[in-house]
């Protein structure tokens, strides 16, 4: 709030905020500074605040601020992320408060995406939580002048004989030195589930009532004093292009206008962009529409969508090459044999990330330091590349943390924040970039086109014998993160995020899964990743050719999968993130099923199609089973989904409403994405660049939803993405149920579905 | 230089006529909770209510409301608990949030409109609020909690 008056105009002092205090009680956002902690983990400090560790402090007043590296981005991470601390140090939640914490090299790895963050910060914060209550007891038991072994801590007070402490009072009164070492850390255990109080409670997410008054502050919303606005004018390539002449002369009439400037940018990020300077943003809007810049583009500037597939096509027909996510022994033998075989083909279409707010950033150097003001999901990963483009050390830049209008892993790339930082540098004032949706979209790392091909061979009485699965696509991790490439049996490196899935619980025999960077995507239109990554099209046909493979075996979808989810082999799963295995797939499969009616007559047109994956990784599986319901018009092929039946499985959960509506979003994101998405690629750009033409889906076209948590308290797994997965290959089945139309590409058209009924006719 | 009224209380603003709306609140007056999302009038984050009307301020020139009454997010309730609002607090309906201003502006004018919204109103009424987290599911519920309280209110 401070930079709005009480009568809601923004005063003129600029907006030196650092951590992001977002209150408990609807007051909206305070802002506040977020105490520098020292090096490690285990610092134990004196004086006002206690921090048993630098994942929160507790000052005398017993307010409990625990420091959130996560992104807000919708899912409400940070009040899940607290509830883990506060339960396991028995605080008193009315007492809790969240800061969104700016980057520094003390939190490690920043990083928002694949579903990761509860799981990965559940151990870490929980025994953060432990340490602080051990910590307390202590101090407060000689205060009560109690033995330790007596007290208890409860609601924010040591408890001992009938007379309690208040946290706060300890803080003040007593002599909180108590420091943990990361081994001593390590070993402090954890509450047994039982005794949680919080986690698996519902509570009001801390940032919704920001959400609600137009408080809430979104980089798009950072300001500063005597600051530039800029809009880019992007280049007809992603890479390569040049800047051969800049003709701006239509634009210096319009008052406010300042120049176009031409970036020189030593990372690469941003290689033949000008940004159109002005006093407003409106002014610089318009002016961008009158500079005529002539650009020699690079080599993609005549690629297209067809070229990218025909290249996957090539790249999955040449036996050689790509890399080994599964291979067993046997496969071409058990082929060879094989009493019957099927074979399909499936495809996807480019997928557009269409964060809400367009991407943008305030750059400035103040003191020294280059202050990046924006919202972000992988700090760690653009620090060195804005290091390389201002041509200062990491330590001399700083990010400012801001809510996410939308991330679903646009924010994943710190891209955006280049340019502004260069013409921030080259100007010596502030600027604030803020892209067009036009901008935004052209400047997108979408979801790469993708072409599969999987086989499967039958036995004796319709039993699978083997699978082969052929995978092609850009893949976001060899551009964005080369180093993270792991490597499979034989050296070759492959991107996980664009296989997941491919290596599925499912006992098929002897099993490859084969995946292929689709190089000529990576050149032409740098992949990025969209919410759900390589498991939104690995699924897509996965679980669609299962269908088709029952059909194959005249078996029944649900009891074909059914008998290929025995949890037999690799597939018995391991502790802790997946124990139980493919009998936990089986769990959500068979319950999905049961729920939705599967099996019951359907009214003429209308079908029940099924599909179930493990999320996100093998590594970290949220077992997931969707039924849709869908109604086809036979007459225009047009598809009416009319309910989803989701059963999810994702082990402890945390904060059971906002899980809830993570797996609401993720449904429809689902189904959007199956009917409604979906561009392509002309001459290297994305055809579509606003909502005249890109479509996505809305209310009116919002199906019954129906979701169910299986109880557990196994690990806690990823939410964020996992629900996506399942739902267009659902959908897709569905409509072979409804109406006998098999589609095989991602988005369903209803041209497609006119064509598949007559093929069918 | 255009004069209106902005959450009750008169500004005159410098940029020139054909100013969208949307930046002279935002970027000179300084109220950030209206949100640019389009820009072609299609997402609805930018909604405001001009003269009670849902309007898109992305695409209405500021010279358009001249003398008018405008009111934003800030100033829909003076302490943030329109029924709306309140609503959308207690279902927990926003998830990134962006959207959610021009959602809630829409959906209190909706109200004005359709006391009783039937699923077939909210749909018509809803259809150019774009939500990317695709909270759509609590939006609808939450409009009919609002409406029931509303319809309460009044009969008390």
């Amino acid at each position: 709030m401070n930079n709005l008056s009480p009568h809601g105009f923004r005063s003129a002092d600029e907006p030196s905020r650092r951590g992001f205090l977002i209150t408990m009680v609807g007051a909206g956002v305070m802002l506040g500074y977020a105490r520098r902690g020292l090096a490690d983990q285990s610092t134990g400090t004196a004086g006002d605040l206690f921090e048993p560790t630098i994942w929160y402090g507790i000052d005398r007043t017993g307010t409990i601020t625990v420091n959130i590296i996560r992104a807000e981005l919708g899912q409400h991470v940070g009040t899940a992320l607290a509830r883990i601390v506060a339960d396991e140090l028995e605080a008193d939640w009315a007492k809790v408060k969240i800061a969104l914490v700016d980057t520094d090299p003390k939190w490690g790895l920043m990083l928002t995406g694949g579903s990761l963050s509860v799981w990965q910060s559940f151990p870490i914060l929980s025994r953060a939580g432990a340490a602080g209550r051990v910590a307390l007891i202590e101090e407060g038991a000689k205060l009560l002048g109690a033995n330790p072994q007596s007290c208890t801590a409860r609601t924010g007070a040591v408890h001992a004989n009938g007379r309690s402490i208040l946290y706060g009072d300890i803080v003040a009164r007593g002599n909180m030195r108590r420091a943990f070492t990361p081994e001593q850390l390590k070993a402090i255990p954890i509450k047994a589930p039982r005794e949680r109080r919080l986690i698996g409670r519902d509570t009001m997410a801390l940032d919704v009532p920001s959400k609600t008054n137009g408080t809430g502050r979104y980089g798009i919303d950072a300001a500063v004093e005597g600051m530039v606005y800029a809009r880019p004018k992007i280049p007809p390539t992603r890479y390569d292009s040049k800047v051969v002449s800049i003709d701006d002369s239509k634009a210096k009439h319009l008052p406010g206008y300042i120049r176009s400037l031409a970036l020189d940018d030593p990372s690469g990020i941003a290689p033949g962009w000008v940004m159109v300077c002005a006093e407003s943003f409106a002014v610089a809007s318009q002016a961008a529409d009158l500079v005529k810049v002539t650009w020699k583009s690079g080599d993609a500037a005549h690629v297209s969508e067809r070229d990218i597939q025909n290249r996957a096509a090539e790249l999955i027909a040449n036996l050689k090459g790509g890399a080994m996510l599964v291979e067993d022994a046997g496969v071409d033998a058990a082929f060879a044999s094989a009493k019957q075989k099927l074979e399909r083909t499936y495809t996807t279409s480019t997928v557009m990330h269409f964060a809400l707010e367009p991407v943008n950033a305030l750059a400035f150097e103040k003191d020294g330091v280059f202050e990046i003001h924006t919202g972000n999901q992988w700090q760690s990963l653009i620090l060195p590349v804005l290091a390389k483009a201002l041509g200062r050390s990491q330590d001399k830049i700083v990010l400012r943390t801001y809510l996410l209008g939308g991330g679903f892993g646009r924010r994943l790339e710190g891209d955006y924040m280049v340019p502004p930082a260069l013409a921030a540098k080259a100007l010596g004032k502030p600027v604030k970039m803020i892209c067009t949706r036009a901008d935004d979209m052209r400047f997108d790392c979408p979801r790469s086109p993708s072409t599969q091909v999987l086989r499967m061979a039958f036995g004796d009485g319709g039993r699978v014998i083997a699978m082969d699965h052929q995978a092609a696509a850009g893949w976001p991790t060899a551009v964005m993160a080369p180093s993270f490439l792991p490597k499979d049996a034989h050296g070759v490196p492959y991107d996980p995020f664009a296989s997941d899935g491919a290596d599925h619980w499912y006992t098929v025999g002897a099993q490859r899964a084969r995946v292929l960077l689709n190089d000529l995507a990576n050149r032409a239109i740098r992949p990025g990743l969209l919410r759900s990554v390589g498991p939104g099209w690995i699924n897509w046909a996965v679980e669609s050719f299962m269908d088709e493979a029952a059909h194959t075996a005249s078996a029944d979808p649900v009891a074909f999968r059914l008998r290929m989810l025995d949890g037999a082999g690799r597939n018995s799963g391991s502790a802790p993130n997946a124990v139980g295995g493919a009998r936990r797939q089986a769990a959500v499969l068979a319950r999905a099923a049961e729920k939705a009616g599967w099996g019951a007559a359907m009214p003429k047109d209308v079908g029940l199609g099924i599909a179930t994956t493990f999320g996100q990784a093998r590594s970290m599986p949220t077992w997931v089973a969707c039924v849709a319901r869908v109604r086809v018009d036979r007459a225009s092929g047009s598809v009416t989904v009319e309910k989803l039946t989701i059963v999810i499985d994702a082990g402890t959960i945390i904060h059971p409403d906002s899980a809830l509506a993570q797996v609401e979003g993720a449904a429809l994101w689902g189904l959007s994405v199956a009917l409604h998405e979906g561009t392509e690629i002309v001459n290297g750009q994305p055809k579509d660049t606003n909502l005249n033409t890109y479509t996505l889906l809305r209310m009116g076209g919002v199906p019954d939803v129906e979701i169910e948590f299986v109880p557990s308290t196994e690990t806690p797994v990823g939410l964020g993405e996992p629900a996506t997965t399942a739902v267009a290959p659902a959908i897709g089945n569905a409509i072979f149920a409804a109406c006998g139309a098999r589609v095989r590409h991602l988005p369903i058209r209803r041209e497609a579905v006119l064509e598949a009924l007559a093929q069918r006719a | 230089m255009t004069t209106f009224n902005l959450n009750g209380r008169s500004v005159s603003v410098h940029s020139p006529d054909e100013t969208p709306l949307l930046w002279v609140i935002r970027d000179e007056i300084g109220l950030t909770g209206t949100k640019f999302g389009c820009g072609i009038g299609m997402c609805g984050a930018c909604t405001v209510h001009v003269e009670g009307r849902a309007t898109r301020s992305c695409i209405t020139a500021v010279g358009a409301v001249a003398n008018a009454n405008v009111t934003t997010i800030e100033g829909l309730d003076p302490e943030g608990r329109h029924p709306v609002q309140v609503a959308w607090t207690e279902l927990q309906v926003p998830q990134c949030g962006y959207c959610q201003s021009g959602q809630i502006m829409q959906a209190a004018t909706l109200l004005k409109d359709f006391p009783n919204p039937t699923d077939q109103d909210i749909n018509a009424v809803m259809a150019g609020s774009l939500c990317r987290c695709m909270t759509y599911i609590r939006i609808r519920k939450a409009i009919k909690l609002a409406a029931s309280r509303m319809r309460g209110g009044a009969a008390q």
